[in-house]
């Protein structure tokens, strides 16, 4: 076998094909660039990578609970305390990510491509509040109690409480530590690699330097997407 | 069925609720809503340093 | 396309240092203070469970008629529908009946469930015999005696079960009573949780009957919890609760919802059309237009703007061109 053949032989193996995917998700150098477009300068950025930070603090007080198990908060003032750093984590962490999206429709962030960015986005907050949701049934507490019991009427209103039993509390502590968090992560996941993938978005009406005078060939309407 | 029963004697008291018409807002979601404002106007009128090249 | 203003790539533009890493690492320790200080500082809240004892402590009453209200059908769960019983069929959204369509995965008999097959464990010969005889009657008979006793009881104005006048109420009032012995004594909450199996992680039935009763939501409502009182964002004490749904929330305070008896599913269905929506600003003609107009932007870029007079002027002429 020829090494050009061996090359060849080489680029069509699934391995190659996943590196080249994995690869080309986002251009070269931008997974962790140093360096930003000139225009990004102003606080309102910091509001999604400080949403990212909390979500971390969310998951790392929520598994100092899981040590302990669920009602171990009820009993040990430590355990009180880390109920505090994991309800007080979820309000920061809605906060910024609601300040966050302020920020980004102002900017109409969507733009050059950007639509799936602001989708993802969207439904991490929708996701965010279902799992934020569970989190309240599974106290073992009067807002369990009373919050599962309100609960349940919309949410079988729609059907969805036929498999979706906010009542049923060991399904719920599941919701809540396992499928729902991933799915948290998982839109998360896709929305930063969606950020970088495409960069920060340009300011309205801003045409880079090298190409002035030149339609861009890679973006889209100012006003929405493709 | 019994109109009113008893409440316990253990009720956490009250947060402060303000009623504006039909709006109910509890007074510590109202300081969280509006802080959230603040920092979001901040945010966009604080200038932010830009020393490095 | 000719005229159509497009938004370049941003790995066009010159640069500045920008360090990603120091930025989310900073963030970390920023945020993990506040966390550590508003947790210290404010701390959450954690009101006990209401339990069937405090409950028969508190409100024996409200479980003597929320028991005979289940044995007369007349209990929320026992005209539920989907997914409990088929009592009714649930609510509807026009011709679409979802409640209806996805059936009754819960089976729950409100009289059997939450008060017969607890009851039927008393071994005192009085409770026996109310037992034997409420199973052999008439499911008629059945419902003339519950409905006379809870008639009865709504007559005395502390509805105490004492005061009643004689009548014609069979086996009820020995079973009511039976509830609230259970209820006094503990063993209720077990009773309804895990009487089929030894790992009680399901309480659906203890909380169906805790629902039934007016003793859970009459403390509720004193902590503006419930659903008319923009319940679903606020919190017990001093806390706050769920400020992101205050849309979801704020439909249920207002006219057709607050007076309509499928308001669950019509705000259900609004806040997934505006769900909808807001995912799909982007594309959306009109609303992702709406930035543009608010000229916020102009404060987030304005250095850029102030270095690059003639972006400024092409924001200006793009509302026509787009």
């Amino acid at each position: 076998m020829s090494a050009a053949e061996e090359q060849a032989g080489e680029n069509r193996s699934w391995s190659s094909a996943v590196v080249r995917w994995v690869s080309g998700l986002v251009p070269r150098g931008q997974w962790l660039p140093d360096r930003q477009p000139g225009y990004v300068a102003s606080w309102i950025y910091v509001f999604g990578v400080s949403a990212l930070a909390s979500l971390v603090l969310v998951i790392a007080s929520g598994l100092v609970l899981t040590v302990g198990g669920v009602t171990w908060w009820h009993t040990s003032s430590l355990g009180h305390f880390v109920n505090s750093l994991h309800l007080w984590s979820v309000e920061f962490f809605f906060a910024t990510m609601v300040i966050h999206l302020w920020g980004k429709f102002v900017m109409a962030s969507w733009r050059g491509g950007r639509g799936l960015t602001w989708l993802t986005g969207a439904f991490s907050f929708f996701v965010s509040i279902g799992t934020a949701f569970t989190g309240y049934l599974i106290q073992t507490n009067f807002d369990s109690q009373w919050i599962s019991t309100q609960a349940k009427d919309g949410l079988n209103s729609t059907g969805v409480g036929s498999q979706f039993n906010v009542m049923d509390f060991g399904q719920m502590v599941l919701y809540h530590v396992a499928l729902l968090p991933l799915g948290v992560l998982v839109m998360v996941g896709l929305h930063v690699v969606l950020v970088r993938r495409r960069g920060v978005v340009p300011p309205f009406g801003a045409e880079p330097p090298a190409e002035a005078g030149v339609e861009a060939v890679s973006g889209s309407s100012e006003g929405g997407v493709k | 069925m019994v109109s009113s029963p008893p409440l316990p004697p253990a009720i956490p008291l009250d947060a402060g609720f303000v009623h504006w018409g039909f709006v109910n807002l509890s007074v510590p979601n109202i300081i969280v809503i509006v802080a959230m404002l603040v920092v979001f106007v901040l945010a966009l009128v604080v200038p932010f340093p830009q020393d490095r090249p | 396309m000719a005229g159509r203003v497009v938004t370049p790539d941003s790995h066009a533009f010159p640069t500045r240092r920008y360090d990603l890493v120091k930025e989310f690492v900073t963030a970390l320790v920023v945020m993990a203070l506040l966390v550590v200080v508003f947790a210290a500082a404010v701390g959450s809240p954690d009101e006990k469970a209401i339990t069937m004892k405090s409950w028969a402590a508190n409100a024996p009453f409200d479980v003597v008629a929320t028991a005979t209200s289940e044995l007369a059908g007349t209990s929320t769960t026992a005209g539920y529908g989907p997914p409990y019983n088929r009592a009714s069929d649930g609510q509807a959204l026009g011709p679409i009946t979802l409640q209806k369509w996805f059936g009754v995965t819960h089976p729950v008999n409100a009289a059997t469930d939450l008060v017969i097959n607890p009851v039927s464990t008393l071994s005192d010969s009085a409770t026996q015999a109310a037992v034997a005889q409420w199973k052999q009657a008439s499911a008629d008979q059945q419902s003339t005696w519950a409905n006379n006793y809870a008639n009865a009881l709504g007559k005395v104005s502390d509805g105490d079960p004492a005061k009643v006048a004689t009548g014609d109420y069979g086996p009820v009032p020995v079973i009511a009573a039976g509830e609230l012995t259970l209820a006094k004594g503990g063993s209720l909450d077990g009773l309804l949780t895990t009487s089929s199996t030894f790992y009680g992680t399901d309480p659906t039935n203890a909380l169906l009957l805790l629902a039934d009763g007016s003793y859970m939501a009459n403390i509720a409502n004193a902590e503006n919890l419930s659903g008319d009182q923009w319940g679903m964002m606020n919190e017990s004490g001093h806390y706050p609760g769920q400020p992101w749904l205050w849309l979801y929330t704020f439909w249920y305070q207002i006219p057709p919802f607050s007076t309509s008896d499928n308001a669950d599913v019509q705000v259900m269905a609004l806040m997934m059309l505006l769900s909808l929506v807001f995912a799909f600003v982007p594309w959306i003609p009109g609303l992702n237009k709406i930035p543009h107009g608010l000229k916020l932007y102009r404060l987030v870029w304005r250095n850029w703007y102030a270095q690059h007079p003639e972006a400024v002027t092409a924001t200006q002429t793009t509302p026509t061109r787009v």
